[in-house]
C-alpha cells in the first residue's frame, strides 16, 4: 500500500456522522456531491481548503453515530487520504475499509499532532511521522487482508478480483 | 470460560463450538436490512459484484422510511432505486408507502426478527432487535450488499458488558430513562465494540417497547448490540407477531464481562440529554435547580419511541391539556398498526384536541430530513436518539432528548417539565 502523506485538519472527540456528512444531503449518494458538504456543520472551511492527500486527524470516538456509509465516501471523495485518531465508532471503521479509505488509530499520534502539521503514514508498518515537528508515532499495521481491501480501493473490487 | 448470549448466538451462525471476544468469524444471516438512504449505495455496490441475484429473496427486508413518503426528487429517486431493485429480485418484504413503518418498529411487528436470529441492517439502530434476544447490528451498505448477495457477513466477536436490572420504576419512568442514564453514566463511547448484556429482575418491570428503546439506544454508547434474554414476555411477543422459529441462548453463569453495573430501576428519574451529546444527562431534578430551558418544539415518535406505548403514555399526558402557545408538538406514529391502534384507543383524537399535529410513519425529524426541521437558535425536546450538533436542522438550534411523558408534559408547559409538575 501507497504511503499516505498531506497536511493535518484537526478535530475533537465524538465527531459524528451527522457534521461528517449532514443528513439533509443524503437525497444524493453521488461522491462528488457529498464531498462538497463534507465537515459542514464543524468545519466549514475544511472544504475550501482540503487538498489531495490531507490527513484528518482526530481524537476518541471518530465517526459514531448514523451507520451511513456517505461519511467515508464525502471524506475520501474530498481527497482526504487518512484518518488518524484515538479510536473509531466501530460502524464508521467497517465502512472506512469497505470502501478503501485507509484510517488507523494511534492515541499518541492523536494527542502529538496539530492542525497544519505536515504528516506521512507507512500502512505496512503503521508508523505515523510527524514531518513538521519530526516525531514518529507507531499506529497498528493494517493486517493483510484489510491492506488488500483498500488497495483494491474496496470491499467489492477485492471480492471481484477472486481474492 | 463461558460466553456470553452474544457470543453463543454469534458461534452457532459460524457453525462454531465456542467463540471468545476478539476472534474474527463468519456467520450466516437470518436477515439483511436496508432503508430508503442505504440501500440505493448497496444496490450500487452490489451492481457491481460478480453475483447472480440476491441469495434469499426472503431474507431481505427493504424499507423507505427516512425520506417517504418522498420529500423531493433526489429522494424520490432513490425510493424508486430500491423499488425497482425489490421488484426485479421479487424481494418478500419490501414495504411500500402504506405498508411501511419506520424499520425498527415495523420489522419486530411483521414478525421478522426473533430471538436467536443473527441480523445485519444498513442503519445504526438495527441493535433494537436484540429486545427480542436476537444479535443485531448496524453496517454500512457496501456489507449491506455483500450480505444481500452471499447471505454471510464477517464479526470480529465482541467482549460485553452486563447491566444488572434490579427493582421497579417508578410512575412515568420508562425505558428511555433507562438507556439516557445507562449512556450518561459510561458515556457514547463507553461500549465501543462490546454488547451490552441487560439482565436480572428488573426486566421483568420492563414492557416490551421499553426493552425496544433500551436496546435501540445501544449503539449511543458505541454499542456493537444490546441484547436482553428471552422471558415469557418476550416469547408472547413473537408468538403474537410471528411464524418463524426462534431459538434462546442464554449466558453461561461463568461468562466473562468486561464489566458489571448495578442499576436499581426504582431510582431513576426521568432524565434528559442535554445538547450535542446523548451522554450530557441531567435528571429532572437537577433541570429544576436550573433557569427555565424555554422550547420551541416537540417531537414524539422515532425508531426510539414511536410505540403504542410511548404514544398512549403521550396521550394520557396530553388528555385534557393543551399544548403551549407557539409551540409546534409533532407526533408520528412509527407504523401503520400502531397508527390504527392509536385511532382506535382515541390517542389521536387527544393529539389533535391538545393542538398537536400526527404525521405518517417517517424518520423525518429525527435526522433532520422534513417535517419538523429547526431554525437557528431553536430547541427541541424529542424522544428520538441523537442530539448531535445540527442533526434536526440549524447548526446553531438545539436537541434535548428525553422520554414521551418528559417531552409531553415540556408541549404543554413550554419548558422542559415533567408530567409530575403538571396541574
Amino acid at each position: 500500500m501507497k504511503n499516505a502523506k498531506g497536511i493535518v485538519f484537526k478535530y475533537g472527540d465524538n465527531v459524528d456522522t451527522d457534521v461528517i456528512i449532514p443528513a439533509r444531503y443524503l437525497n444524493s449518494s453521488d461522491p462528488a456531491e457529498l464531498a462538497t458538504h463534507c465537515m459542514e456543520d464543524i468545519d466549514k472551511d475544511f472544504i475550501k481548503n482540503v487538498k489531495k492527500g490531507d490527513i484528518i486527524v482526530a481524537d476518541k470516538n471518530f465517526g459514531c453515530g448514523s451507520s451511513r456509509e456517505h461519511a467515508p465516501i464525502a471524506i475520501k471523495a474530498a481527497g482526504v487520504s487518512c484518518v488518524i485518531a484515538e479510536t473509531f465508532a466501530r460502524i464508521f471503521y467497517r465502512n472506512a475499509i469497505n470502501i478503501g479509505l485507509p484510517i488507523i488509530e494511534c492515541p499518541e499520534a492523536s494527542k502529538g499532532i496539530e492542525a497544519g502539521d505536515e504528516v506521512e503514514v507507512n500502512f505496512d508498518t503503521g508508523i505515523i511521522t510527524n514531518v513538521t515537528k519530526g516525531t514518529t508515532f507507531k499506529g497498528q499495521a493494517f493486517p493483510e487482508f484489510m491492506q488488500k481491501i483498500i488497495a483494491a480501493e474496496g470491499l467489492v473490487n477485492y471480492i471481484n478480483s477472486g481474492k | 470460560m463461558g460466553m456470553t448470549m452474544t457470543q453463543k448466538i454469534l458461534a452457532a451462525a459460524a457453525g462454531l463450538e465456542r467463540v471468545e471476544a476478539g476472534q474474527l468469524i463468519e456467520a450466516n444471516l437470518d436477515l439483511v436490512l436496508g432503508n430508503d438512504i442505504t440501500s440505493p449505495v448497496a444496490i450500487k455496490e452490489m451492481d457491481k459484484m460478480k453475483v447472480d441475484g440476491v441469495f434469499d429473496k426472503d431474507k431481505i427486508a427493504l424499507v423507505p422510511d427516512h425520506f417517504v413518503p418522498n420529500k423531493d426528487i433526489k429522494s424520490a429517486e432513490h425510493c424508486k432505486c430500491v423499488r425497482e431493485f425489490a421488484k426485479k429480485n421479487e424481494i418478500t418484504n419490501y414495504f411500500e408507502v402504506g405498508e411501511m413503518g419506520i424499520e425498527h418498529a415495523l420489522l419486530p411487528e411483521q414478525g421478522l426478527t426473533v430471538a436467536g436470529d443473527v441480523i445485519i441492517g444498513a442503519d445504526s439502530h438495527t441493535c433494537t432487535y436484540g429486545a427480542l434476544g436476537a444479535f443485531s447490528t448496524g453496517v454500512g451498505s457496501t456489507d449491506m450488499a455483500a450480505g444481500m448477495a452471499t447471505g454471510k457477513a464477517w464479526f470480529k466477536v465482541p467482549s460485553a458488558i452486563k447491566f444488572v436490572l434490579t427493582g421497579k420504576k417508578a410512575k412515568w419512568i420508562s425505558g428511555k430513562d433507562v438507556i439516557l442514564h445507562i449512556i450518561g453514566m459510561i458515556g457514547v463511547d463507553g461500549a465501543l465494540y462490546k454488547s451490552m448484556e441487560f439482565v436480572g429482575d428488573g426486566i421483568a418491570d420492563l414492557t416490551m417497547d421499553d426493552r425496544f428503546t433500551i436496546a435501540n439506544m445501544a449503539i449511543e454508547a458505541g454499542g456493537k448490540n444490546g441484547i436482553f434474554p428471552v422471558d415469557d414476555l418476550a416469547i408472547a411477543y413473537m408468538k403474537e407477531h410471528s411464524k418463524k422459529e426462534y431459538k434462546i441462548y442464554e449466558a453461561d453463569e461463568d461468562a466473562v464481562y468486561d464489566a458489571v453495573y448495578t442499576i436499581d430501576l426504582s431510582t431513576l428519574r426521568p432524565t434528559v440529554a442535554f445538547p450535542h451529546l446523548p451522554e450530557n444527562t441531567h435528571t429532572i431534578d437537577e433541570i429544576h435547580e436550573m433557569d427555565d430551558i424555554n422550547i420551541d418544539q416537540v417531537v414524539i415518535g422515532s425508531c426510539t419511541n414511536g410505540r403504542l406505548d410511548d404514544l398512549r403514555i403521550a396521550a394520557d399526558v396530553l388528555k385534557g391539556r393543551h399544548v403551549a402557545k407557539g409551540m409546534r408538538c409533532i407526533v408520528i406514529p412509527a407504523t401503520q398498526n400502531i397508527y390504527m391502534q392509536a385511532m382506535e384507543e382515541g390517542l389521536l383524537k387527544t393529539f389533535i384536541e391538545a393542538g398537536a399535529i400526527v404525521s405518517t410513519p417517517t424518520c423525518g425529524p429525527c435526522l433532520g430530513g422534513y417535517m419538523g426541521i429547526l431554525a437557528e437558535g431553536e430547541r427541541c425536546v424529542s424522544t428520538t436518539n441523537r442530539n448531535f450538533v445540527g442533526r434536526m436542522g440549524h447548526v446553531d438550534s438545539e436537541i434535548y432528548l428525553a422520554s414521551p411523558a418528559v417531552a409531553a408534559a415540556s408541549a404543554v408547559t413550554g419548558k422542559i417539565s415533567c408530567p409530575c409538575e403538571l396541574a
